[in-house]
């Protein structure tokens, strides 16, 4: 995803010279062609990302939509008070690009998790906070944020993700996109999490256990509408993330339910606990260990489908 | 005679604004002004009728708690009607504790220290390369430059040759719990700058030839940052407050403000 992230929007700046990229030394193999194709837009600033985004947001004051880059939690919890003070006050048109959302960098620890990046992005005000899922809403995301006028965080995943869509999509930055219909269940997840969702959708499909499946690739702001009609059509709401169980998508779904007086629908978050990963191993095994395997989050459904 | 005038207006207006909100850093405030009344009265090119001028200089106050200092300068150059100075610090109020860029005229709001310069760098090195001749200044205080943040954009201007942009330390010496050389001594600080590469000239901060000549003659070197060090006395022109660290937190109480009315020679 990292590689559609920066071949997209490599071509947009192209086409557009208002657009930056400023790192923290972080990229290799991946920035390199915007670095020879635009050198004069183009800023390593070192091991500093307190600096990036005072820098990026500088260059955002004067007209320009600079991308902060680096991976994991680097540009989001090292440099958060630039982020709300600087870039979010002023609505300055900035673009904060993480590789590697959740644990993508599994077996690197912890330092390399962005497991709450979600919750705390947000709760920035002026924040709008993204999040695809497979490689076709990387590079519409990526597209959608250029034209955007104001703070984005972008969470990009890292490896090659299986396509989650079959159809080409309508991406629309605060619209979900409707992947499958159901009436059992509206199982709403964000990110690239949603392949193993997908897998337990289609096994669940099996079993009779019709889901509406829903991609809610922008946390924040989140499409309500779909979510009220999700909740009073199937009479239940699930959702995946690959976050924290606090205050991610879980926590905004469930705020629209409340604010919805929608409290009667059997509700249940598949997220990651609230602890210190200390478990050693790859994305997709540490998945498995918290129960986001594709046969976890079908065991979690069908449960919570029973119960209604 | 133009400086004294704006820089005591500064001060006056100060001990009055933080009286009224019966808030903090008049010390800050006084610190400066004589840095203020210099940079709005001659050095600045910016333009009160049209705040968004696209060729104005950028000027940032990282050191943000010292707003009222600058908001007196603006108000006083016409960016906004001076009765917004009573509503500092008040309920509804026009004008916030630390500098807003709600208020016509300011660059950008800070308020949380280390913040300033790499805005400012970021500004400057976009004027470098879309070929713009404006400049870029930055006023910082100690404890900014207790900052990693304004360290790492030391190193960035430095890096790229900004002589585009200029910092300003008002260095008074005093930081928030005491004196800057029992905390974290910036000292040698001069030889610190010149080792990361930026061009430094320290002056009197109370001397206004001295202050005109620096800015006037910006960047000091071709190709290299500049650095003023404007050696200041916190609480500068107002005898009670003047080298304490005390001036941080307290307000003018009604008697001390006639009194300090008194000591600058006007009254408001």
């Amino acid at each position: 995803m990292r590689s559609v992230f920066n071949k997209t929007l490599l071509e947009l700046a192209k086409k557009d010279d208002r657009i930056f990229m400023v790192l923290a030394d972080i990229g290799y193999g991946e920035i390199e062609p915007f670095a020879q194709a635009f050198p004069d837009r183009y800023f390593n600033v070192g091991v500093a990302e307190q600096n990036m985004t005072g820098i990026a947001c500088g260059i955002a004051m004067e007209g320009n939509i600079p991308v902060t880059y680096s991976i994991a939690n680097f540009p989001t919890l090292r440099c958060l008070e630039q982020i709300r003070n600087d870039v979010c006050y002023h609505n300055a048109n900035v673009k904060i690009v993480i590789i590697g959302g959740g644990v993508a960098y599994g077996p690197l620890g912890i330092s390399h998790h962005s497991t709450e990046d979600l919750a705390i992005m947000r709760a920035l005000p002026n924040m709008v906070v993204l999040a695809p899922s497979d490689l076709a809403e990387a590079s519409e995301a990526t597209k959608a944020m250029i034209k955007y006028d104001g703070p984005i965080y972008y969470r990009c995943g890292y490896k090659k993700e299986p396509p989650i869509h079959e159809d080409s999509i309508n991406f629309k930055i605060g619209r979900a996109i409707t992947v499958c219909d159901g009436t059992d269940a509206g199982v709403i997840y964000t990110g690239t999490i949603g392949y193993n969702a997908k897998l337990a959708v289609k096994e669940l499909d099996k079993k009779g256990i019709k889901c509406r499946f829903i991609s809610m690739h922008t946390v924040k702001p989140i499409d309500s509408e779909i979510i009220v009609k999700a909740a009073k059509e199937t009479g239940a709401i699930i959702t995946v993330e690959e976050h924290n169980m606090m205050g991610g998508l879980g926590g905004a779904v469930a705020e629209v339910l409340m604010d919805s007086n929608l409290t009667n629908i059997k509700c249940k978050r598949i997220a990651l606990p609230d602890v210190n990963i200390s478990k050693v191993g790859s994305q997709e095994w540490l998945r498995e260990q918290y129960g986001m395997s594709p046969q976890g989050i079908a065991d979690t459904i069908e449960k919570t489908v029973r119960q209604k | 005679m133009e400086y004294l005038r704006l820089a005591t207006l500064i001060r006056a207006y100060a001990v009055r604004m933080t009286h009224r909100g019966k808030s903090g850093h008049v010390g800050s405030s006084l610190s400066m002004a004589d840095l203020i009344s210099v940079l709005y009265t001659k050095i600045l090119r910016v333009n009160p009728s049209q705040p968004d001028w696209q060729e104005r200089d950028r000027f940032i106050l990282s050191k943000g708690h010292a707003a009222a200092g600058v908001y007196v300068a603006l108000a006083e150059k016409g960016f906004f009607p001076k009765d917004w100075l009573d509503t500092y610090y008040q309920d509804n109020g026009r004008l916030s504790g630390h500098i807003s860029h709600h208020v016509p005229g300011v660059e950008f709001s800070t308020g949380s220290l280390g913040h300033g310069l790499p805005v400012a760098a970021g500004m400057a090195i976009n004027a470098k390369r879309k070929n713009k001749n404006y400049r870029i200044f930055a006023l910082l205080s100690d404890g900014d430059c207790n900052e990693g943040s304004t360290w790492e954009s030391i190193m960035f201007a430095a890096q790229h040759h900004l002589d585009n942009l200029i910092a300003i330390l008002d260095y008074n010496k005093i930081q928030a719990l005491g004196r800057s050389k029992d905390i974290i001594d910036l000292e040698p600080l001069t030889e610190k700058l010149k080792a990361f590469h930026w061009a430094v000239k320290e002056i009197n901060g109370h001397n206004y030839q001295q202050i005109e000549d620096a800015l006037t003659n910006v960047p000091l070197e071709s190709s290299k940052p500049s650095f003023i060090i404007a050696h200041t006395i916190k609480g500068k022109g107002v005898s009670f407050f003047e080298d304490t660290v005390s001036c941080h937190y307290k307000y003018a109480n009604e008697e001390e403000l006639e009194k300090a009315y008194n000591e600058l020679g006007v009254k408001i």
